[in-house]
This record gives C-alpha cells, structure tokens and sequence, in this order.
C-alpha cells in the first residue's frame, strides 16, 4: 500500500472517530445541560430513562430518526434537505483542526484530524458557512416565521463574525503565526495569552456566545417572538441535525477558546513541581478546559435573559467592533515601542481596559441598551413584516 | 519556517486531511437523513403540511411570494463586506507585525483611522440603528 494512501486511511479513522466522539459528546451535553439547569432551578432533571438519565440521549436520538419528515407545502424541497446537512457539515468540520496533544503524541499520529498553517483562517471561514445552513433553512421553510429567524440569524452571525475575526488580531501580532500549533507552542515558552490578551480574550468570548446562537444571544430561535425562528418547519432528524450543528458550534468554541487563550493541550507548569509531567498529560487539560466552557456556557443560559434584537446589533456594533479594534492597536503600540519591558505590561494594559470598561459599565451600557430615536405613529404603519 | 521554530511545517497531506474530514462530516448528515427517510411514517395529509401559523391559514411570508423585509439586513451584510474585507487585510499585517515594528505600526495606524472614517460615516448616518 502506498504511503500517502495509508496516511489518508488514518485520516480517515480519525475523522470518523472525531466525528463519533462528538456526536456522542453532543448528545451527552443535552443531558448534562438539561440535568444542570435543573441543578441551578432546584429541580432535579430527567432520571427516569436509565440510571442517573444517562439513556435519555439514545432515546431522544432513536425518537428522532423514527418521527415523520415532513415538508411543507411551500418549503424548496432541494434546499430545504441541504440546508440542516451544510448546517452539521461545516460545525463537524471545523473542530477537526484543534490540536490535542502535539505532533506524533497519539499513538505514534498527529492527535488531530488535519493542520493547516492558516488554522484559525480555515476555522472563521468554516464557521461562516455554517451560515449558510441557518438561513436557507430558514428561507426555504417556505413561511413566514423561519424566514424572519433566519435574516436575524444571518445579520446577527456575520456582525458577531466580524467582532471575532478582529478580536484576535492582537494575539496573532503577538504570536507572528496563524497555525494552532505554533499558538500553543508560543503559550507553553511565554504563558497564557489570556495573560497577555483579557480584552481581546473578553471580546472573544462574547462573540462566540453569539456565533453559536447561545443565550443571551438567541434570537433566531426565541421562542416566545418568533415561534422557534429558522427550526420551525423541521421535524424529524433534520430538526435534530440543527440542534446538533448548534452543539458541536459550542464545543468547537470552547475548544477553540481553551487553544487560542488558555495554552490549549498544555497544562499550567507551575503543577510540575508537585507531579513532574503534569503539564503534558495528553488530551487530559484539552477535555478540562474544554469542560469548563461549556459549563459556562450553561451557566450563562441559566444565568442572563435575552437582549432585543435592536440591542443585540448594537452592541456587537457599537461596542465590540470598535473595542477589538483598540485591543489591536493597543498591542500594535506595545510591540511597537514597549518591547523592552516586557510582556507584563501588556498584560497589565489590557487588564486595566477591562477594568476601564466595568468601571464605566454604566456609559457603556446607554451605547446598546437605550432605545433610539422614537419612530414616528405614521411610519410605523407602512413598515414592512419583520419588524426591528 | 524561522530557526528556531519547533513547529511542523505543513504537507500538502493536510488539505487532503481537511478533505477527508469534510466528506465524513457531511456524509453524517447525508446518512441521517437518508435514515430518517427510510425509517419514519409517511402519512402526509393536507393540514400536517401546512405552514405554522397557530392554526389559522397561513399569510404572506414563504418562498415566491412577494412578502418584503427590512433593508436593514441588507445593509448590515454590505458593511459586513466591507469590514470584513478590511479585516483580511489586516491578517496579514498581524502575523508580520513583530518582524517590520516600528515602522508598520504608523501603517496600522493609518489603515484602523482609514476604517474608523468610514465607521463614523455610517455611525452619523444612523445606520447602526435599528429603529
């Protein structure tokens, strides 16, 4: 057998056990969310199907795939099918390039499905696809509902893409790189970027929690506005592939926020002392930090209500675009001229930004939260369906 | 690839790898589906075909009518556009920052002001509001 076909018998093997272990993870995240948010309203949660609720995923999966598809009257029926498959396609995709262990550490492979220097490009540009699978889902429902979820969806995700992109143009000038596995390297030499990047790190978080559609940001799916928004037509598996692409989205998030700011497969080495090696135990820090987001994720659900759509693009315009920018020539001014005092400056810096920002919570809250300009009683009659 | 760097250097392999990946991740949903298909009852009738409106006739709204949206969107996706083309500009200044400082930092400057004209254009215009 040739060498390269090997090679990509490999691949092949990895993709598919990735794509298992994420399928499983997300079903699993369905309970733990469920089980959790029950924790935090002092319920107790499903623990009837199996011990502990633990075969509730399997018998929701299993309802899934034996529920009647329907289609719509009006729904496009090519698109209509495409749409929940480009949905999971691009999610699943985008977390095979997440390192999880340096190169050769998986049983003599690469513990990672592929590794492009252009990483993190290759991941914003998946992740846009994924896009696509929200809103032709949601225009070829053939109603009115999907189609309003899914022009929210659409404008929320590619405005909260932006804020993303440009709050991790600091760590890129700090590190000089775009591939995942030199991020990590950087961070094991000179510590968590984290550190070195809170505001952009900040930023970061919030535009993943709108990415991924999440609350406090879920507007294409609130349910009390816009009947489920883009999933109301579906049924079926197809219903349960978005619901999955959304999961697999916050896994990837959170993985890629563990990788990006928190030294992604390494541990902290200020542990070596106590069990030498600790730092370097494979896939095991990956899975906690990974563990941690997603509790967060939860945490927030449980936590915060829902901006108004107005709000929402407010906030990712008005506050986080121009932030990013800043963070990014406040590193720009750093490297530039403050090299010689070292990297704790920086840190200190963008520390204090965040701090700036808590401090004036409350000029920076009137940038998103006021209500603009009244609309006149005449012009609003003639305004078009969809609303703010 | 600088000295020093421990880092791999990537083979061609790795875009076939992301290939790879992609088939297998969209065969999933391709599977599901087809299985879904297969597996579930087929008992169509006119009222479980209908479009959800609370149970009245659906109105207006769904593909090949001629319902009209907000230009807001639009106009959200051209500044997305635009902002995003300017942000691919800016990679490549990212990731070579270190090795041109201080010089390229005036160009940052430059370019960030360039953009931020354009950001107080659209913000004095009012289109980041959505009344």
């Amino acid at each position: 057998m040739p060498d390269w076909l090997t090679q990509l018998l490999i691949t092949l093997l990895k993709a598919v056990l990735v794509t298992f272990a994420l399928l499983t993870t997300f079903a699993y995240m369905t309970l733990i969310e469920r089980r959790l948010l029950a924790r935090m309203q002092i319920r107790v949660g499903p623990n009837r199907v199996g011990p502990l609720g633990l075969l509730q995923p399997a018998a929701d999966a299993i309802k899934s795939i034996f529920k009647e598809d329907l289609r719509v009257t009006l729904a496009d029926k090519l698109v209509y099918t495409l749409a929940p498959i480009v949905a999971i396609g691009m999610a699943l995709t985008a977390f095979g390039g997440i390192p999880a262990g340096p190169p050769q550490s998986l049983f003599g492979t690469d513990p990672w499905v592929y590794q492009l220097d252009a990483g993190i490009l290759a991941l914003l540009a998946i992740t846009s696809m994924g896009v696509y699978g929200i809103f032709l889902g949601g225009w070829a429902s053939g109603s009115k509902y999907p189609i309003l979820g899914g022009l929210r969806s659409s404008a929320q995700m590619i405005s909260y893409e932006l804020g993303m992109g440009l709050s991790i143009l600091g760590l890129l000038m700090l590190v000089g790189s775009t591939s995942f596995l030199r991020i990590v390297e950087w961070q094991a030499q000179q510590g968590w970027l984290i550190l070195f990047q809170v505001l952009g790190f900040a930023l970061f978080l919030v535009s993943s929690f709108a990415e991924t559609n999440r609350t406090p940001f879920d507007l294409p799916e609130a349910e009390q506005e816009l009947v489920a928004g883009y999933l109301t037509e579906y049924s079926a598996i197809k219903w349960a592939l978005f619901q999955m692409a959304e999961y697999v989205n916050m896994i990837t998030a959170s993985a890629v926020m563990a990788t990006l700011f928190f030294g992604g497969y390494r541990g902290p080495v200020f542990l070596e002392p106590f069990i030498p090696g600790i730092s370097t135990w494979p896939l095991i820090w990956l899975l906690l930090k990974i563990a941690f987001f997603l509790f967060l994720f939860i945490w927030v659900r449980a936590t915060l209500p829902r901006l108004r759509y107005d709000q929402l693009m407010r906030f990712g315009w008005k506050l986080l675009l121009p932030l990013a920018l800043a963070n990014t020539l406040l590193t720009a001014a750093f490297l530039a001229f403050g090299r010689g005092v070292g990297l704790w400056l920086l840190g200190l810096l963008s520390l204090a930004g965040v701090l700036l920002l808590f401090a004036l919570s409350d000029r920076v809250r009137a940038l998103w939260n006021t209500p603009t300009q009244r609309r006149d009683p005449e012009e609003a009659q003639v305004r078009p369906l969809g609303g703010d | 690839m600088r000295r020093g760097d421990k880092g791999r250097r990537e083979t061609p392999i790795e875009y076939a790898n992301f290939v790879v990946m992609l088939l297998v991740a969209l065969g999933i949903g391709v599977l599901a589906v087809i299985a879904s298909a297969l597996l579930g009852p087929k008992k169509a009738t006119r009222a479980k075909l209908m479009a959800y409106e609370s149970g009245n006739d659906p109105q207006g709204g769904g593909v090949g009518t001629d319902q009209r949206f907000p230009v807001h969107f639009y106009l959200v996706a051209m500044l997305f556009i635009v902002f995003d083309i300017e942000t691919a500009f800016f990679y490549p200044l990212a990731v070579a920052y270190q090795k041109l400082v201080p010089f390229v930092f005036f160009e940052a400057v430059t370019f960030v002001a360039l953009l931020l004209v354009g950001y107080y254009y659209i913000l004095k215009k009012g289109v980041l509001e959505w009344t």
